[in-house]
């Protein structure tokens, strides 16, 4: 009987430990695929941030290295130049990349680093129990925006995607998510598509996961993926915002 | 004296929180990190009931930046934090040093160095707390062994900041921040909550860094009429930079010395069963709790042991360590770092050979046993 489903290869055999509904799971499961279709295992040093995700090595069977918060496209940046033959890429959550490391990702981006970059948006932070990340959307409470977030304390929940498009530098930009089988299957495209653009040495790509926190957002799994679908796709749009065809 | 306040069990990080408001504490900026992030968490809920304001800000260094320009303005302002963030922050805890604006920071300390273990106890922030920013600056550091100093020692800190106009580190750990304890919180009547010194002469006479006999200048409220220039660069009393050397001989020797007309005041510490104890241990925060029983059960077997807990850390209680250390047989240094408070002890101490370095790095707090048995080893060999 043909084998039709199985582990990525990429992936260790080791159970997650992602709280139930978290979305976590399923975009290592993606990524990792996407790095067994390119033949990428071997070349691959992920960075990864300081976040639920800091826990990535458990997980990805590639060569791993955890950056302080918010400094993995830095990083990033060192290994890519001085070894250009690997495939590099960041897993950064929220609070990592939009918060205490908008600089580093910023520039990453302007500078054009040959680097792929899963962001990881899930509107909260998720390690330190559950506190109001950058994006954070109006209205939603978290443990530091206790009667929901106002916009006139704390500003707007930041578009990383539509900010990043303005700069130059960028080549492949995605906002995908997670929430149901169809878009789960688009999300791996868009990841096959960043990579794709890292190999064939056409600068910085990054894609944004919409994810679910049940756990912090205080919500069923059920509920919570009715969030994403319902809000957070309503302020953060799917969809392509640079590709390589505009770029050329 | 006696309290009317009753008894409630308190977190050490509640308790912090709770103390930074009597103290008058109406500012707070900070990024969630743990095990600090309870303090955080508390302001957010707290502060904007009475009338004072909370921003979790996009990262460490502009949670402290915040925190400056809040104390510009008059505010009482504090911020929260643990290792890696302490070390993002050093850059504006150099430049309130430099431009001598009051502020409190609030390191919660975890094992180190890097990321270290967010949630596994240490004291390794020690020499941080004092150098971590460049330059030749002063500091105050304070740090509590109980829930309760947790919250009378947040107050001192507020106002030794205020009074010296200097960034006071509120040096805790994971134990003490997370620790719940039984506590009867002082009366309130009892707090003596100290105010900034302001300005007596109009806006046209007022320079910002002419101090007075006390060494300390008045500091005048931002947007209150007085302009005055804030710099990090080496400035004159007009706060204006300057290149003049004789100027910043003068001006840099008065920002260094200025703690030290206060040191006894600042100095602040507990002393158990030093009376007549033979041998000294000394430590502080969550090492010195361990050391306490330490001394119960070497004294319950017939050592005379006895605990001198520092809870000012910076500056140093030179004194202090010279008046306990005289005439004992040993003396040991408990602490959950690398040896870095022995090192200072060390210096301070007439005869080095009766000191001992007990320390611990592995993340999990002392047992008593584990000193009593350091002791008694020591004891036993001399």
């Amino acid at each position: 009987m043909a084998v039709v489903f199985e582990r990525p290869k990429s992936l260790k055999e080791t159970k997650f430990h992602y709280c139930p509904g978290c979305h976590h799971g399923i975009i290592h499961r993606l990524v990792a695929e996407v790095i067994d279709e390119l033949k990428l295992q071997e070349k691959t040093i992920a960075i990864l941030p300081v976040g639920c995700a800091v826990l990535g090595y458990e997980y990805f069977d590639v060569d791993c290295i955890e950056a302080a918060h918010g400094r993995a496209p830095a990083v990033a940046t060192g290994v890519k130049r001085c070894r250009p033959e690997t495939f590099v890429f960041t897993y950064q959550g929220d609070g990592d990349l939009a918060s205490i490391g908008t600089a580093e990702i910023i520039h990453a981006a302007a500078r054009g680093e040959n680097i792929s970059v899963i962001y990881v948006n899930n509107a909260i932070y998720g390690m330190t129990g559950g506190q109001m990340a950058p994006t954070t959307l109006l209205g939603q409470k978290t443990t530091t925006s206790p009667q929901g977030r106002k916009a006139e304390l704390t500003g707007y929940p930041l578009r990383v995607c539509e900010m990043l498009a303005t700069l130059q530098g960028v080549t492949y930009l995605e906002r995908t998510s997670v929430h149901d089988p169809k878009h789960v299957r688009k999300t791996k495209k868009a990841i096959k598509e960043a990579f794709q653009v890292q190999l064939a040495g056409k600068g910085f790509a990054l894609v944004e996961v919409l994810s679910a926190c049940p756990t912090n957002w205080r919500m069923s799994p059920e509920r919570a993926l009715d969030f994403v679908k319902n809000q957070m796709i309503n302020y953060y749009p799917l969809g392509v915002f640079k590709s390589l065809e505009e770029v050329e | 004296m006696g309290t009317t306040r009753k008894a409630q069990l308190l977190q050490g990080n509640q308790a912090c929180s709770l103390a930074a408001l009597e103290a008058g504490v109406r500012f707070y900026a900070g990024y969630p990190i743990t095990p600090s992030t309870e303090i955080a968490e508390f302001m957010a809920r707290e502060l904007p009931k009475i009338g004072g304001k909370f921003i979790q800000m996009e990262d460490e260094l502009a949670g402290m930046g915040a925190v400056v320009g809040a104390s510009l303005t008059g505010v009482k302002a504090l911020t929260a934090t643990s290792g890696p963030g302490f070390s993002l922050k050093q850059e504006n805890i150099g430049f309130a040093a430099m431009a001598e604006i009051p502020c409190v920071i609030v390191n919660v300390q975890r094992m180190g160095p890097s990321t270290g273990g967010p949630t596994a106890p240490a004291q390794g922030d020690l020499m941080q707390a004092r150098w971590g920013t460049h330059g030749d600056h002063p500091v105050i550091a304070l740090s509590p062994a109980s829930v309760l100093e947790a919250y009378t020692l947040t107050i001192k800190a507020v106002n030794f900041s205020e009074k010296f106009r200097v960034p006071v580190i509120f040096l805790m750990d994971e134990v003490i921040g997370h620790m719940r304890e039984k506590v009867v919180l002082p009366d309130r009547d009892e707090l003596e909550i100290v105010e900034r010194k302001r300005p007596t002469v109009s806006p046209e006479e007022y320079k910002p860094y002419a101090a007075d006999e006390s060494g300390i200048p008045a500091m005048a409220d931002f947007g209150q009429g007085y302009r005055w220039h804030v710099t990090g660069l080496n400035h004159d009393q007009t706060g204006n930079p300057t290149g003049k050397t004789a100027v910043l001989e003068k001006e840099l020797s008065r920002l260094f010395h200025k703690l030290e007309p206060y040191r006894e005041e600042i100095t602040l510490y507990q002393t158990f069963q030093v009376e007549d104890a033979e041998y000294l241990l000394i430590s502080f925060g969550c090492s010195a709790r361990s050391s306490l029983a330490a001394v119960e059960i070497l004294r319950k077997q017939g050592i005379k042991a006895g605990l001198l807990q520092l809870q000012t850390i910076w500056p140093f209680p030179d004194q202090v360590i010279k008046e306990f250390t005289t005439d004992k047989k040993g003396v040991f240094v408990v602490e959950m770092n690398a040896g870095q408070l022995c090192l200072e002890v060390q210096r301070t101490m007439q005869n080095r050979k009766l000191l001992n370095s007990i320390t611990k790095i592995n993340g999990e707090l002392f047992t008593p046993q584990e000193i009593v048995n350091k002791v008694k080893e020591a004891v036993n060999n001399a």
